[in-house]
């Protein structure tokens, strides 16, 4: 007990930081489950966090109220968005999602209310180690849920081929806004929390460094299960501190290794790290699902 | 009246600069259909590269130039060898693609930051001999002029060579259609790695343009002109050489209006994303693009 104090007093707020860049994580992963890959999410984020920050310092709102608050503010946001910008596919989808976060990212640095460049301040540090975590379990058995429902269904195959799906009679437009909706909540969700968590929060954070952060998270991870995106920003948020462990503290060095992870993992594990772990028998069943044999 | 003509013949310089980093963007986007987000590293290592060899090589500039672009055009013919030739075959390589140019992107950035330190660095005070010209009231030096002399020139050559040599011809059609061009006997991978090295030498060469326009150079420069860039070839329709051009000289133009007429720099940047993002929205082909769109 004493030994387990001590770690979280070390690395308290690492495990917090891997928390909330997993729950950001796995609100992109949402939206790439329907195929559509999204460089707003971070955006999603900061008008969550900007949101709930808002609401606590200025107005008094409580704290869970606040994070409620954020989380719906962003989904509102991410279906007003995604309906028009969803009819764009590929990598015209993801430059749309990405000049909407810039937008967003500088409304920030000029708005008053937001504080400006300076970022918002005097948020209370309400967010706990435990409900950050409370809060993946929460949002990992839903999409775990999600998965094998028919929603769930209709995401994969919107993936797989928007084209045929549509042709199956799935209303691809309704559940590309779904899967873009619920991924903007959970990222406000985690937005919010985020907030309440450093006292501050600047619009830099919100920036597209951080949009491509979490690509990079769900990549590395794997982006076909929900736990993916959880073991890829757990093991890329804890690099520095690996490296740091065993020697490595120039800079450069650690962005290289970053980099390094990514090329290999894309290269070589198209699916992510996950796969590594997965029987290869279920690997050759999913290939088989790819092409409609076997799999009930 | 004369600030205005002033802002209006500086938002012409930077955006001969944009457009030549923009065409080298577009041309493999036209090529590959692969957003190469690895461009603005090669942009930041051409000027670095650059600087590096007339400061501590003791070239001078007009030797140094050549050198460092043809280093570039290196890089880019590694990027293609390391991060896309081997997933061409892949079926998501536009995805895929795209992630390994972001893991290059963040190598060739820790290579730019473990050489050459973090700090903004510049040309010495001698690099460029300059003149001062004014005329009604605008002032112009001669280093603006050289530096759209060479741009104007760089990009008028690729489309002359484009147009008329046989390398370029062989480029256009794989653009077209890269199976048929096989047919045709046209060595498609070599034409592919021949487009990389091109683009990346144009790259290079907008990163020492940059570089001597600023009087600054940093490994993170890539940055600030990679957004711009992805707005640029949006906005002249992706693929579109010309289109880059006009779209660059607009941009620049755009950004200096906005300047001139809100009195402050900070909304510069929303009003190119939100023309970005208004353009994907209503004519995503762009304004000089092919009318239609690609799936990528």
């Amino acid at each position: 007990m004493a030994q387990l104090s001590y770690f979280f007093s070390v690395y308290g707020s690492l495990v917090n930081f891997i928390g909330i860049n997993a729950l950001l994580a796995l609100s992109l992963y949402v939206t790439l489950s329907a195929g559509q890959l999204s460089l707003g999410n971070a955006a999603f984020a900061g008008i969550g966090g900007y949101t709930a920050g808002i609401l606590t310092t200025r107005f008094g709102v409580p704290y869970m109220m606040s994070l409620l608050a954020g989380a719906l503010v962003a989904a509102l946001v991410g279906f007003l968005l995604g309906m028009p910008v969803l009819r764009l596919r590929g990598v015209f989808l993801a430059m749309a999602t990405l000049s909407f976060g810039e937008v967003v990212r500088i409304a920030a640095v000029n708005l008053k209310i937001t504080g400006g460049a300076e970022g918002l301040m005097g948020m209370p540090t309400h967010t706990k180690t435990w409900f950050i975590y409370l809060m993946i379990i929460g949002v990992c058995y839903f999409l775990a849920k999600l998965r094998y429902s028919s929603v769930g269904w209709s995401f994969e195959s919107i993936r797989e081929d928007e084209t045929a799906a549509s042709a199956m009679g799935i209303n691809t437009t309704y559940y590309k806004t779904l899967a873009f909706t619920i991924g903007a909540f959970i990222a406000g969700l985690a937005g919010a929390m985020y907030a309440h968590l450093n006292y501050i929060i600047t619009p830099g954070e919100f920036g597209f460094s951080a949009a491509v952060n979490l690509l990079i998270y769900c990549i590395v991870g794997g982006s076909r299960v929900w736990y993916g995106p959880v073991l890829g920003a757990a093991l890329l948020t804890a690099l520095p501190e690996i490296l740091r462990g065993i020697g490595v503290t120039a800079g450069p060095i650690r962005m290289f290794v970053n980099g390094l992870i990514l090329l290999i993992v894309i290269l070589f594990l198209p699916n992510g790290l996950v796969s590594l772990f997965q029987h290869r028998k279920t690997a050759d069943a999913s290939v088989l699902a790819c092409v409609g044999i076997g799999e009930e | 009246m004369n600030l205005l003509l002033q802002q209006l013949i500086n938002g012409l310089f930077i955006g001969s600069v944009y457009g030549l980093f923009a065409v080298g963007y577009t041309l493999v986007f036209g090529v590959l259909d692969i957003l190469n987000l690895a461009h603005p590293a090669v942009f930041t290592l051409g000027g670095l590269t650059a600087l590096w060899l007339v400061e501590t090589a003791g070239l001078r500039l007009w030797q140094a130039f050549p050198i460092a672009v043809l280093v570039a055009g290196l890089l880019g013919l590694l990027l293609d060898r390391v991060a896309f030739a081997p997933l061409r075959q892949r079926a998501d390589t536009y995805f895929s693609g795209l992630i390994s140019s972001i893991a290059m992107a963040i190598m060739f950035e820790s290579v730019a930051l473990g050489l050459f330190g973090a700090h903004t660095v510049r040309f010495p005070a001698n690099t460029v001999p300059l003149h001062i010209w004014r005329f009604a009231g605008v002032t112009v030096t001669s280093l603006q002029v050289e530096i759209v002399a060479v741009a104007l020139l760089l990009m008028v050559g690729l489309t002359q060579f484009l147009k008329h040599s046989r390398t370029g011809k062989a480029i256009r059609a794989v653009a077209e259609n890269d199976r048929m061009a096989r047919l045709l006997g046209i060595h498609v991978d070599g034409i592919i790695a021949f487009t990389f090295f091109i683009s990346s030498a144009l790259g290079g060469a907008a990163g020492i343009l940059f570089g001597l326009y600023f009087d600054s150079l940093s490994p993170d420069m890539g940055r600030s002109i990679e957004l711009k860039g992805l707005a640029v070839i949006v906005l002249g329709g992706m693929g579109s050489i010309p289109g880059a051009i006009a779209g660059g000289l607009a941009f620049g133009l755009s950004e200096v209006l906005t300047v001139a007429i809100t009195g402050t720099s900070n909304l510069r940047d929303a009003v190119a994303f939100a023309v970005l993002f208004a353009i994907l929205l209503l004519r995503p082909s762009g304004i000089l693009g092919r009318g239609r769109m690609r799936e990528a």
